[in-house]
């Protein structure tokens, strides 16, 4: 009896776990839809994200949840920059180049969060509570993480779905030569599928450093696994890559309960891997 | 007249050890030459349109196989290195060969291979009883450190004689491919793969062929960075930090000319080295960053990196690709 109650435990970490990991997801795959270009450096931007939270918070006292709204904009405004300054001037060339070019701010932010803050780690120093719930111990900051995200996920289908721009963002991941006859103005739906991409990161940064925390490395401890979760739900399919983060996340708690965390993750790449095999389009990706 | 710079270049390299450098200056040479060595491996894939960001794979499979089998069973890395590159050798095949048979290419086969240098780097510390998990491993030191028996040299200069052997020979590799049917097969799939098996080339074949030179490279190359080290580590050999270093300093040097990955190679080390000697350590970080904004401009105005703009700009009627890999 007590065994299933841990594992009911860990199977809902997962789950909350998850939910993190697919509003990540989410903004990655938002971004690659519309400008079609892989941000190798997406968790880097959340890594921004918590530092300039960290920073507003424990340097200058502002309270918390004002840091977030600026750090959601910050990196917005960086994700902005990202495709003006570093995207758009190679957006011709073959995609590896500009999957490349991310690559290269992955050590720029890297190096320079190490320049500015060190390497050590640091933490806001909270306290949330851990509810009991049957004799179940959840964390509560992972509860609040998980509804602020399906809030955000909810509300950014109602933005693709509602508004002109979302039409147009929907439209130009479906075909970019054709909606561009339609008047579309095609740059400006990459910047702001761009700026997007960026806030859902800072949104991501937000939740996470609730419940981690940050130092210049830490982007690399979930990175990859956005890239995998993105490419298991098919790129640029926002749906599957709502539904590939339940399954690497149930991969990696349910491993870390039998066996170790680290085989938690093993065991999620190597799946990765195999469905690629078998399913090179993604899970449920469409072949183009 | 081509063969007297290559010649009088060689000669040079090899005097070194006779100028009496002081072991510092020793040290990064043997390092220039052994990521150099790596480098060029990865190029290999890397020129035809292959990104690969799993080559960390391959590197940990040297250095650590070569490692544990000295450790647990005393067996000479003379024996380890051949079983080191067969074991790359087989993880590539497995990893690879589905991935060319269903056409997994660009973006997605980065992705596979990525997931592969994260498999093994989390595989390395989950076995930790046996491999030391985060904290390295370190092999047995046989007698006074200088046997060749145990590959296992503390002076320099020996080191810095094999080391060079090797380079010589991944050059060599490189301009092997350069100049065979390989290399025109390989052009022409990463342009067009249909096209290519349309005029009976067999595609998966050919970069079957061309991944097991690369990551056999790439394995022996890890293998004589953990026995020069003298130390093993999941997160510098393995993993996807060491796999992006790969990509970018071939990059910077650029992928298309024999020496261009060495050239990288130098470029970053001496980066890395020279700041840490004028700046000291307080300003860790400040070597990433230039190297980051490096990176940045360099794809985006001179994607065939520094050799290679240099040589195209020298030689335009070399037969150079035009484009970038697709």
């Amino acid at each position: 009896m007590i065994f299933d109650l841990f594992l009911l435990e860990t199977i809902i970490s997962g789950i909350l776990f998850g939910g993190v990991l697919a509003l990540l997801a989410l903004g990655l795959n938002l971004v690659f839809g519309v400008v079609d270009v892989v941000w190798i450096c997406y968790a880097e931007l959340v890594m921004v994200g918590m530092y300039s939270i960290y920073w507003g918070h424990a340097h200058f006292q502002l309270p918390l949840l004002l840091c977030m709204v600026i750090a959601i904009l910050a990196v917005a405004l960086l994700g902005f920059l990202i495709h003006y300054l570093v995207i758009r001037p190679i957006l011709g060339t073959p995609p590896i180049n500009q999957l490349l070019v991310t690559g290269g701010l992955l050590f720029f932010m890297q190096s320079f969060a190490t320049l500015l803050f060190t390497g050590d780690f640091r933490n806001l120093g909270l306290h949330l509570p851990i509810l009991k719930l049957a004799e179940m111990y959840i964390s509560f900051s992972r509860l609040i993480a998980f509804g602020t995200a399906l809030l955000a996920m909810i509300a950014l289908y109602l933005f693709l779905t509602r508004t002109f721009l979302g039409t147009a963002i929907r439209a130009i991941s479906q075909d970019r030569e054709v909606v561009v006859l339609m008047g579309v103005n095609a740059q400006r739906v990459y910047l702001a599928a761009s700026t997007l991409g960026g806030g859902l990161a800072g949104l991501g940064a937000a939740l996470l450093i609730l419940q981690y925390d940050v130092h210049p490395m830490i982007g690399i401890s979930f990175g990859p696994l956005t890239f995998m979760i993105c490419v298991l739900g098919g790129l640029g399919n926002l749906i599957g890559g709502f539904i590939a983060a339940f399954v690497m996340s149930q991969f990696i708690a349910l491993g870390g309960f039998f066996l170790d965390s680290e085989w938690g993750y093993v065991i999620a790449f190597v799946f990765f891997i195999i469905v690629m095999f078998l399913r090179p389009q993604g899970l449920f990706g469409k072949r183009s | 007249m081509t063969w007297f710079p290559k010649f009088a270049a060689l000669a040079l390299l090899a005097a070194v050890p006779f100028l009496e450098l002081p072991d510092y200056y020793m040290h990064v040479l043997i390092l220039i030459l052994i990521w150099g060595f790596v480098y060029t491996g990865w190029s290999l894939m890397g020129r035809f349109g292959l990104v690969s960001l799993g080559h960390g794979a391959f590197l940990g499979i040297g250095g650590y196989t070569v490692v544990l089998l000295w450790n647990y069973y005393g067996v000479t890395p003379w024996l380890g290195i051949p079983v080191a590159l067969v074991l790359a050798g087989i993880v590539a095949l497995i990893v690879g060969y589905p991935c060319f048979q269903f056409r997994i290419v660009g973006h997605y086969f980065a992705l596979v291979t990525l997931a592969l240098a994260e498999v093994v780097r989390l595989l390395i510390i989950a076995m930790r009883d046996h491999t030391g998990g985060s904290l390295g491993l370190t092999p047995e030191r046989y007698g006074d450190g200088m046997s060749v028996y145990a590959f296992q040299f503390v002076e320099k200069d020996y080191f810095y004689g094999i080391v060079l052997v090797s380079w010589i020979f991944g050059i060599w590799v490189w301009n092997r491919v350069e100049g065979s049917m390989a290399r025109y097969s390989m052009e022409a799939i990463s342009d067009d793969e249909d096209a290519s098996a349309a005029l009976g080339i067999n595609v998966t074949w050919e970069k079957v062929k061309i991944t097991l030179y690369s990551s056999a490279l790439t394995a022996f190359g890890g293998a004589l960075y953990g026995q020069y080290q003298m130390y093993v580590n999941p997160d510098t050999i393995s993993g996807i930090s060491v796999s992006l270093q790969i990509v970018f300093a071939s990059i910077v040097g650029g992928m298309y000319v024999a020496l261009g990955p060495t050239v990288g190679a130098a470029i970053t080390i001496l980066l890395t080295e020279s700041l840490r000697v004028m700046v000291g350590v307080e300003l860790a970080g400040l070597d990433g960053t230039i190297y980051g904004l490096m990176l940045i401009l360099f794809i985006i105005f001179m994607p065939r990196g520094i050799v290679g703009t240099v040589w195209s700009r020298s030689a335009e009627s070399l037969n150079v690709p035009k484009d970038s890999p697709s």
